[in-house]
């Protein structure tokens, strides 16, 4: 029984590639080879452990795991159509394989080939029902699939809107009051409720101190911004933060660093905060700001949208008033 | 052998696939949603894709199921607040709208209490219920409306009671097409065609409404449909729906009539508001004719106004003209009578009407508005149809 571990991860960060099919018949010195193959890869020494397995496979040119092992090794090495040849040929030469079909969709869905990835993976099932890494990247696949519908239902720009924002699309679940009907006599059944009903499981509820995590990035922010600390300050907006006006990133950034560091002084304070969790990657925060420089002397009330985004909370959304 | 049938059943497939309204098929996929039965759903909202690649709420209910299958749903549209909300309100509203119309279908006994009669011309009418985002179109059945068709349409951003120019809302009335404009004479936001109606009506004026261009529309050709409140006070229909409509629509003679929230009635009742109707009617036809001013005047209101006229000066004017005639006969023809929604009692009555005395002689299109006041009709407009 062998078990490698992906060569990188792919979606969700899960490990994606397991090779957990007993060894056939592969003949004993060869398998020292592919044993050799195996310690060089996992050490990182890919192209030495693709002459090992070439080694092997001159021997037994149909040996599965020798040819699932270069398959890895190309996935490693970035030669893509290589690895998917392989893989391909493996699911066609060993149909009850669950893995070589994984692997395949995971190269499908690395090249935005999600419907082949999804085939692929619900084949994968179809052999080994009890095969979880099939399930879980089944599941982001069909997130992706979502993801790419919504975009078409509601005309998203896929341009602008990046690869990242899309997969937030469906990653970062907000609770949403029910939808209003259209008129106020009663519909029979309404659609959502049965929509969701399909998965009836509880939607997961973010961590308790996600609110102090929020809390400390939006203090982090006003901190940097009084310390006029500009680098700092503007490294608490997001990549895709909507800058007021729509003016470009750059330039926006350049008319903050002037005024920020043009000033004597800066002392930016919260009042009142109140934070509201969309999602455990999602928040907003309300407070009542008092900013005073040796310029301006300013209370507002303000609204910022964040997310968390690698583990930091980042502004997206900066708004006046409530 | 085997062939052949397999062919045979894909043939038959795709002719029930065709039968069907997209508005039928994606009913079906919520069935499939309701009976549990979620891979039966995105196979028929695949489909339903394919036929219709414009279709943006069946993608909307696409994502949903496969979303569904990686995580739990938390509402209908599992789209977070970064992109715009309102989009997604809007196909949830038309996702509503349309499935409503499909469930609550009026019952064959219930007719809008709008249309009271019918001329022989008219061989349609055309009723929209706002709150629904509906318009059913009604055959002319010897002057009683029968219904032979329904559509979603998506109604102004403002919603209803249109006042002022540019307010994008959609009038409430009684209005007639007036015109057709081909799809060639229009830029693609338009669709498959438009009809214009007559908003502002005489009635429209003297309350002191203004705008114009209230069309019935189509859609651009990158959509299958709008959400049910987009427009700018146009009434829009998906363009298979347009060019099936457009059909029916014949120009200056087919009603349009804009309600909230239809009023329901069943063919008794309203035959009774129709005779009762139908004989003040004729008794201000007779009472004319008789030349006996006072009695022509009592069909008048005191709130009366004509073109220019308020009740004054149009009982001083008719008190003048009949009284110098000696004899007067006066024809109606081809009387429709439709009732104004929102208003209390009142009812538009549109007639040809065949004057002819010593002296004067003619034929003209008229209408008039009847009010109910205290129990009994009264003439509170009237000018040239």
């Amino acid at each position: 029984m062998l078990n490698l571990n992906a060569p990188r991860e792919w979606l969700r960060g899960g490990v994606i590639v397991a090779f957990a099919f007993i060894v056939g018949a592969a003949a004993a010195a060869r398998a020292d080879d592919l044993q050799d193959a195996q310690q060089l890869f996992k050490s990182g020494h890919a192209q030495q452990a693709l002459e090992r397995v070439n080694r092997a496979l001159a021997a037994n040119p149909r040996e599965p795991q020798a040819r699932f092992l270069k398959g890895l090794i190309f996935t490693e090495q970035g030669k893509q159509q290589e690895a998917l040849d392989i893989f391909a040929k493996l699911t066609q030469d060993y149909p009850n394989l669950p893995e070589p079909y994984n692997n395949l969709a995971v190269i499908y869905a690395g090249q935005g080939q999600y419907d082949k990835a999804r085939a692929a993976l619900e084949q994968s099932i179809r052999t080994h029902p009890s095969y979880a890494t099939a399930y879980e990247n089944l599941g982001d696949v069909y997130a992706k699939l979502a993801s790419q519908a919504y975009g078409k239902a509601l005309q998203l720009d896929s341009s602008n809107a990046g690869a990242q924002n899309k997969l937030s699309l469906v990653r970062e679940l907000v609770r949403e009051p029910t939808p209003k009907p259209v008129a106020a006599a009663p519909v029979a059944k309404e659609p959502p409720a049965q929509v969701a009903a399909v998965a009836p499981k509880a939607p997961e509820k973010p961590a308790a101190d996600a609110t102090t995590e929020v809390m400390q990035a939006v203090n982090g922010w006003a901190q940097a911004w009084s310390k006029q600390d500009v680098d700092g300050y503007l490294g608490y907006y997001a990549k895709d933060f909507q800058i007021p006006g729509g003016e470009a990133r750059d330039a926006w950034e350049k008319t903050r660093r002037t005024r920020i560091s043009g000033a004597k002084s800066i002392q930016v304070g919260i009042d009142s905060p109140n934070v509201t969790m969309h999602s455990p990657e999602q928040a907003s925060v309300s407070f009542r700001q008092t900013y005073r420089s040796d310029k301006l002397n300013t209370k507002s009330r303000k609204t910022l949208e964040l997310v968390k985004l690698d583990g930091r909370w980042l502004i997206r959304e900066e708004k006046a008033g409530k | 052998m085997r062939r052949f049938a397999i062919a045979l059943a894909a043939a038959a497939l795709s002719w029930a696939a065709s039968a069907a309204t997209p508005e039928d098929r994606l009913s079906a996929v919520f069935e499939a949603i309701e009976a549990n039965q979620p891979d039966v759903a995105l196979k028929r909202v695949d489909g339903l894709i394919a036929d219709y690649p414009n279709f943006r709420l069946a993608y909307l209910v696409r994502g949903d199921l496969l979303l569904a299958r990686a995580r739990p749903l938390e509402t209908f549209g599992n789209v977070v607040k970064t992109v715009p909300q309102e989009r997604v309100e809007g196909l949830r509203e038309e996702a509503l709208a349309r499935l409503r119309a499909l469930r609550e279908r009026p019952t064959e006994d219930l007719l809008p209490r709008y249309v009271l009669q019918l001329n022989p011309e008219q061989k349609h009418a055309l009723v929209v219920d706002s709150r629904r985002s509906r318009l059913f179109v009604y055959a002319n059945d010897g002057g009683k409306p029968r219904l032979v068709a329904d559509y979603y349409v998506t109604l102004g951003k403002n919603g209803i009671e249109k006042t002022r120019e540019g307010d994008q809302k959609t009038p409430i009335g009684v209005y007639h097409v007036t015109a057709n404009l081909p799809r060639k004479k229009l830029t693609d936001f338009y669709g498959a065609g438009a009809f214009p109606i007559n908003y502002p009506n005489e009635w429209d004026r003297r309350q002191g409404r203004n705008g114009h261009g209230i069309w019935l529309h189509g859609v651009p050709s990158d959509v299958y449909s709008r959400p049910p409140r987009a427009s700018d006070g146009c009434i829009v229909l998906s363009n298979p729906d347009l060019v099936s409509l457009g059909r029916q629509l014949e120009i200056g003679l087919t009603p349009v009539i804009i309600a909230d929230e239809v009023e329901w009635s069943d063919a008794p009742a309203l035959e009774a508001e129709r005779a009762s109707l139908a004989a003040a009617l004729e008794q201000w036809r007779a009472d004319w004719q008789s030349r006996d001013s006072e009695r022509y005047l009592a069909h008048y209101s005191q709130r009366f106004a004509a073109p220019g006229q308020d009740f004054a000066s149009w009982a001083a004017h008719k008190r003048k003209v009949n009284g110098a005639k000696a004899w007067i006969k006066v024809g109606l023809g081809r009387v429709s009578m439709l009732r104004y929604p929102r208003e209390r009692d009142v009812v538009v009555v549109t007639f040809v009407q065949d004057y002819r005395s010593n002296g004067l002689s003619n034929a003209m299109k008229k209408r008039q508005y009847w009010a109910k006041e205290a129990g009994a009709w009264k003439i509170i407009y009237e000018g040239p149809g």
